[in-house]
């Protein structure tokens, strides 16, 4: 905007608002050249201000126009239950149709949404003060019982809600007055408003029990659902953010084959698609009618190192295994420089959190052989179990298994089918390959993947020092103490943790040029699923 | 003649519902093998054991296997498909969404693709060994040997992405005319069609020459009838029963196995639609598309045999 707001220095914010208009209705630049030297003004310096002009019209949001967008996976198991949502399709509908009580912002840090303010004393007590004048989209006005509804659901294990674990954290929801709702917690978390931010709480309307019609405060309104092939969503006229959304319709489809995907967006029958591959990057922007939005660090693949048995039982084998990494070398050859080198601990560069006085560790076959030979281990070969399912893992541990063979140490890796791979592989071989999408905080990021008694535990790490650090800055308002906190576990992961995690990898989506307004949202790709409310269409 | 085909049919139909039975039993036996079950599925990562359990009650994945086998199975003769245990939507309606599809883009394949394989097998019979024969012969065998995948990507890349001329992807909700309709299916027709005319083709090359070589022709050609006749009154009644059956079998291959074309061209048909019921466990789904591929394939065989009895004068006056 800052073309608008030096435009509006030089002719004054009347003029500038004029001419916005006449862009609006379709004037072209010799419009607006005539525009201004009808006023009296010289040709150069017209000139000059008919191009910012323009600079600044390319960059306001234009109402109208429909774009088709094509995510990576669809199947008959679609939904638009929030508690259900278990991929990208279903996350960027529950976008659409829903609103959360609060909405995470490029920094990952809760904002306002559905709930005006939200206050607490001791992080344990929280407040939420409800927006005035929300409707659903059948009418109904938002009241204090939804949200109720929608977060006590959760906590309901008929619900099958894949939330659980988040929810049975809030003891109880309120009504605590016409247009408020009080959170009471077993113990502080001064990350509710960010768990609340993520697409799973969504709030819908109180007693819903058939979600196929999509009916929430959101940006669009449900046209058509087909789960396994489409969802169509018009503009809700009643939005509660005025001038929003900007696109008139959104057609959505899954199409699981990238090359499919992106062929279809090079033909110009979609604008937006998920998941491009790094090596299809240039052959999307070639044209220069394409390109393509990088959001980074939405997810990373980790070796897991069980310490509760095989060769993971030895600290020295778990330090060996992680500077065996060639963690430059992995990036740009797996990704293609797409992503960032990770140094074995799951909070990324960029976010609040991030502890940069931790030494990065290298690619050290010296140091490895030398914590090998400690380990004793013999010279059976040890078993890495890697699958499709868990990105980029099976090319990982065929640059390990050599590099391993460098210093004399035999990996044997096993190659399981993507199918069912989380069920039955995943956590239950000595030595294998996990992966995990961003969390919203680093709570959450630490809490489900290296808490002592976390179900998802990968490696079954266990340090009590780590649990205590990890209460202790869930409830902690001081935002220094609690980053020093912080620190002190990525330290502890990385040095003590049973995973090795080489590098975070970058979400690639693929849009037609003339599609704006994309931003970072960094837990996933597409503005962290919520891409429609903030996109529009350039006139052509 | 009446006789023979109610014997035949009868005979058929009775076969028929015995191997839908063992297919049945076949399906259910190997998805209860497959890794993980529909809660799992559906939990992934976020599974729990107290959300698994809850989550199973809901599918009544609870019940022990052979008593819900025998549920689905009473269901069945009542007509009842049962329920998805992913959707909780009645699995007929997930198949009436998808099926119409699927018949839709056979149709409009069979309507292209057969009457070129057989004006194609037919005068390569006729010429036999001539330039043309050479010719159809060596095109129809390098494209069948071309992966339908290969033939998908190729065209998608030329029409859609280079010249622009069609859509990369061919959704039916979007056609309103019949000039539509072509252009969507333009690309998926002609990648089927790779595939299933040069197996008609040579088929029908096969059992036309077979005829043309047997004395009865000769004796046709010595009572003077022009080549046109000898070949299409005479030689081809004889060969529609191994053409036929030729023909059942391509067109069964386009009601269950076109999974490429559907994942390639995003066509919502029911291959992917029982692809997504394998992935998810989802077994009432996988079940009932398993059974109607089956019977798809039986009918299309017993017409087969039919179409060979009634062309056929000498099975026909018997």
């Amino acid at each position: 905007m800052t073309e608008r707001t030096s435009l509006e220095s030089l002719i004054g914010p009347q003029e500038s608002g004029q001419l916005f208009a006449a862009l609006q209705r379709g004037a072209t630049r010799r419009d607006i050249l005539g525009l201004l030297t009808a006023g009296g003004m010289q040709a150069a310096l017209a000139g000059g201000i008919a191009t910012l002009a323009g600079t600044a019209h390319a960059q306001t949001p234009r109402k109208g126009g429909r774009i088709t967008v094509a995510t990576n996976a669809s199947g008959v198991n679609d939904t638009l239950d929030p508690a259900k949502q278990s991929n990208q399709t279903d996350y960027c509908r529950g976008f659409m149709f829903y609103n959360g009580l609060t909405v995470l912002d490029g920094s990952l840090t809760p904002q306002p949404q559905l709930a005006e303010e939200f206050t607490t004393q001791d992080a344990k007590t929280w407040v939420f003060k409800l927006r005035k004048g929300v409707t659903f989209h059948d009418g109904k006005p938002l009241t204090p019982a939804d949200v109720v509804f929608s977060i006590m659901r959760h906590k309901d294990a008929a619900t099958a809600s894949r939330a659980k674990v988040l929810a049975d954290q809030i003891e109880s929801v309120t009504a605590s007055g016409p247009n408020e709702v009080t959170f009471r917690l077993t113990s502080p978390n001064a990350d509710l408003p960010v768990i609340l931010g993520t697409y799973h709480f969504h709030i819908v309307k109180a007693g819903t029990t058939d979600f196929n019609a999509g009916v929430g405060t959101g940006p669009y309104k449900l046209k058509e659902f087909k789960p396994g092939v489409h969802s169509i969503a018009v503009r809700n006229e009643n939005y509660w953010k005025p001038g929003r959304p900007y696109l008139d319709e959104i057609e959505l489809v899954g199409i699981t084959d990238e090359s499919a995907r992106v062929n279809a967006l090079l033909a110009g029958q979609l604008d937006l698609i998920q998941a491009v591959s790094p090596r299809s990057v240039e052959r999307v922007t070639a044209g220069g009618k394409c390109a393509v939005y990088e959001t980074k660090s939405v997810s990373y693949t980790d070796l897991i190192m069980r310490r509760d048995s095989g060769p993971g039982n030895n600290p020295d084998f778990v330090l060996a295994m992680k500077h065996l990494f060639n963690r430059e070398q992995l990036l740009k050859s797996i990704q293609l420089g797409r992503g960032v080198v990770a140094n074995d601990q799951p909070i990324a560069p960029g976010n609040r959190f991030y502890f940069k006085g931790l030494p990065q560790r290298p690619y050290d076959p010296e140091k490895a052989k030398w914590h090998l030979q400690k380990a004793n281990l013999g010279s059976t070969a040890i078993p890495v179990v890697a699958s499709p399912a868990a990105t980029n893992s099976v090319e990982m541990a065929l640059v390990m298994q050599y590099a391993a063979k460098q210093i004399g140490l035999n990996l044997d890796v096993k190659r399981m089918p993507a199918d069912g791979y989380w069920s039955t592989h995943w956590m239950k071989h000595p030595v294998g390959f996990g992966n995990v999408n961003a969390r919203p905080s680093a709570d959450l990021a630490l809490t489900l993947f290296f808490k002592s008694d976390a179900p998802w535990n990968e490696a079954a790490w266990k340090n009590e020092k780590f649990d205590q650090l990890l209460v202790a800055a869930r409830g902690e308002v001081d935002q220094a103490k609690r980053a020093r906190m912080y620190a002190d576990m990525q330290v502890l992961v990385h040095d003590e943790g049973g995973i090795g995690i080489p590098m975070f990898v970058s979400s690639l989506d693929g849009h037609n040029s003339r599609l704006k307004g994309l931003s970072s949202i960094p837990i996933g790709g597409m503005m962290g699923s919520s891409f429609a409310e903030h996109v529009w269409l350039d006139a052509a | 003649m009446n006789g023979l085909l109610f014997r035949l049919l009868a005979q058929r139909i009775g076969l028929a519902c015995l191997s839908l039975l063992a297919v049945s039993v076949l399906v259910f036996a190997v998805t209860g093998v497959l890794p993980g079950d529909a809660a799992q599925e559906q939990l992934g990562q976020e599974a729990t054991p107290e959300s698994l359990a809850a989550l199973r009650a809901q599918m009544g994945l609870d019940v022990p296997a052979p008593q819900r086998y025998l549920h689905w199975l009473g269901g069945l003769l009542h007509g009842d498909l049962g329920t998805s245990s992913t959707t909780q939507l009645p699995v007929a309606g997930l198949i009436a969404s998808r099926l119409p599809n699927s018949l839709l883009l056979a149709a409009v394949t069979a309507l292209f693709s057969v009457p070129i394989a057989l004006t194609l097998g037919i005068s390569a019979a006729v010429w036999r060994g001539s330039w043309f024969d050479r010719g159809a012969s060596t095109v129809a065998v390098a494209v069948v040997s071309v992966p339908e995948f290969l033939v998908a990507t190729l065209a998608v890349l030329v029409f859609a992405v280079q010249l622009g001329w069609l859509p990369a992807l061919s959704y039916v909700s979007s056609v309103d005319s019949l000039g539509q309709l072509l252009r969507a299916f333009a690309m998926p027709v002609l990648t089927l069609s790779c595939v299933i005319v040069a197996q008609m083709m040579r088929m029908t090359r096969a059992a036309v020459i077979d005829q043309l070589e047997a004395p009865y022709i000769e004796m046709v050609r010595l009572k003077g009838a022009s080549p046109l006749r000898t070949v299409l009154a005479h030689a081809l009644p004889n060969a529609v029963g191994p053409i036929a059956n030729a023909v059942a079998l391509s067109l069964s291959y386009l009601l269950g196995g076109v999974i490429i074309v559907e994942t390639i061209f995003n066509y919502p048909g029911i291959a992917k639609l029982m692809v997504d019921g394998v992935t998810q466990r989802d077994i009432p789904l996988v079940q009932a598309c398993a059974m109607l591929f089956c019977a798809g394939y039986l009918a299309l065989v017993t017409t087969a045999d039919l179409c060979g009895i009634v062309a056929n004068p000498r099975l026909r006056h018997r």
